[in-house]
């Protein structure tokens, strides 16, 4: 007897069904109000008009875009370049290509506590200012944690993920036949020609691939926003926990509700990349 | 680029991504150290004596995050094994949506799943419990082992159990004597990256684990709190140093196993 090619996937499956499928339809039936443990059942979209009545969630929300949408933007540019730059020299190669993956397993949460001791007032970039003779007291050096744009989030974010999206285009950047770039330089395409014709658009599926998901992750953070945010406006991941742990119990469908919201954007978000990368490779491909 | 250029990048990119670690670096060593002063006045072992002294429940901390992070990655291995096969070799209608609900997982923030259960678990007794905090874990852990798996797989020639089968091997010697050895060094490297994203995980062991399972990031949330940069930046020495011989760990044995370095992952 032979067994069907997709019995395999069964025990990942079931168990991503179960706990991230199941996980997803009880955060939707709770949220809309079926809490037979709290003694109700009766479903209403009361959680749903309950969140956009709070005054904290417009702020909290475009914060939030705010935060991924610089975050993904500031490490694709970075990112690419980084990884164009090193690629072509042997300094690309050994060394830097390790050293520059040094920040890959540092957990978000300490990547916070390092942008502390660096940028607070009383940093260690304040205290070598001072010591400098650049600024003469805390207050000189600018508030970049717990600020009102984010700047802390943003630095911790951006160093992290920038490796990430280099990773991701150096591999990508390994699959390219040298060809194209021959051909393109004995045709006399210039630099900045053979990398916006030839590069760029061999690039552009990498770049979908890893800028979907550092929007996704910097959209739904949560540790970083509370280590380094300001408590108002936090960002959605923070303030759905502060319901889902508040005394009152009767604003757990609200959290519930936020967090649906993250997952819907950042499930939209993944469903567009993914669009995005099969349209190109449909028209990138060979031609007959 | 000149030669001179590309040097200069090299100094930049360094200077970039290695001065954040070097507060963290001093930190922990720091009897006292008020501002303006750009090092230490007085050295000292304060912090490390306190992450020492049984009220600190590092051990206890360090026990659930280890234990957590290898049983998590084991089970996540032991589960995805046949799935990243099935998705890298078998021929079957359905084969890319699949892949999509494996995707998806790993770009969704765990959260709205985790809160979702949290009922569910309160009334399975799984709340403030080991087994519930690692039932959760293995939902942001195991897409990213399937994925890792399905490239390991990639480039798995399965003649050799044919041959093997030809042989008279039977399932489980084949498994053991020719398909095992082929694919060990991928499945380690899964096993590994599984072990950082459950060691880095907050939010889920904060929801599940409500403050009764302590992990390390538990910990560092509370030394964050309480304002002590010395213990915070010492507790991340904690955290970061397992991480990094498990990437180094990870990066050597992913050039055998032909899986790319940084295994994709973000979080």
């Amino acid at each position: 007897m032979r067994l069907p090619p997709w019995l395999g996937l069964l025990p990942a499956l079931l168990t991503i069904a179960a706990l991230f499928g199941g996980g997803l339809l009880l955060a939707l039936a709770q949220s809309l109000g079926y809490w037979p443990a709290l003694g109700r059942a009766v479903l209403s979209l009361d959680a749903y008009r309950a969140v956009l009545a709070e005054p904290s969630f417009w702020p909290s929300l475009t914060f939030t875009t705010w935060l991924a949408a610089v975050s993904t933007l500031a490490s694709l540019i970075v990112g690419l370049f980084a990884a164009l730059a090193l690629n072509d020299s042997v300094l690309g190669q050994g060394v830097t290509r390790y050293l520059a993956q040094l920040n890959l397993p540092v957990p978000h949460a300490v990547g916070a506590v390092m942008v502390l001791l660096l940028f607070t007032q009383s940093g260690w970039f304040a205290r070598l200012g001072t010591s400098l003779g650049w600024i003469d007291r805390p207050a000189d050096f600018p508030i970049l944690t717990h600020d009102p744009l984010g700047a802390g989030i943003l630095i911790e974010y951006v160093w992290k993920s920038t490796v990430f999206v280099a990773v991701s285009v150096w591999a990508a950047l390994q699959s390219i036949d040298p060809d194209y770039q021959l051909a393109a330089r004995t045709l006399g395409a210039s630099p900045w020609r053979r990398f916006s014709a030839v590069t760029l658009p061999l690039l552009r599926p990498a770049l979908i691939g890893a800028a979907t998901l550092v929007f996704a992750y910097t959209f739904g953070g949560f540790e970083v926003p509370l280590l380094l945010g300001q408590r108002y406006p936090s960002a959605l991941a923070v303030l759905a926990y502060r319901d889902y742990v508040a005394v009152d119990l009767d604003r757990r469908p609200e959290a519930l509700a936020l967090s649906l919201l993250i997952a819907v954007v950042t499930g939209v978000v993944a469903a567009g990349g993914w669009w995005l990368q099969r349209r190109l490779a449909e028209e990138g491909g060979p031609r007959r | 680029m000149s030669a001179r250029s590309r040097r200069l990048l090299w100094l930049v990119v360094v200077v970039v991504w290695a001065v954040p670690f070097v507060p963290l670096l001093i930190w922990p060593f720091a009897g006292s150290w008020l501002y303006p002063a750009p090092l230490p006045t007085i050295w000292g072992d304060r912090a490390w004596s306190y992450l020492a002294s049984p009220g600190a429940r590092v051990g206890q901390a360090l026990f659930n995050s280890l234990s957590l992070a290898l049983v998590v990655a084991f089970a996540a291995v032991a589960l995805g094994l046949p799935a990243g096969r099935a998705l890298a070799l078998g021929r079957f209608r359905g084969r890319g949506l699949a892949h999509m609900v494996f995707l998806l997982p790993a770009i969704v923030p765990p959260q709205a799943a985790a809160f979702g259960l949290h009922a569910t678990f309160l009334r399975a007794g799984l709340v403030d419990h080991w087994l519930g905090v690692a039932l959760a874990h293995l939902v942001p852990v195991l897409p990213y082992v399937v994925i890792t798996l399905v490239g390991v797989f990639a480039n798995y020639d399965a003649s050799f159990e044919q041959q093997a089968r030809t042989l008279g091997a039977g399932p489980w010697l084949r498994f053991r004597a020719v398909t095992l050895p082929l694919i060990l060094p991928g499945l380690l490297v899964a096993g590994l990256y599984a072990f950082l994203i459950s060691w880095s995980q907050v939010l889920v062991t904060l929801l599940i684990g409500g403050g009764t399972v302590t992990t390390l990031p538990m910990l560092l949330l509370a030394f964050v709190a309480s304002g002590d940069h010395a213990l915070a930046a010492a507790l991340s020495l904690v955290l970061l140093i397992p991480a990094f011989v498990v990437l180094g760990a990870a990066i050597r044995l992913s050039r055998t196993a032909g899986t790319p370095a940084g295994g994709g992952r973000i979080a």
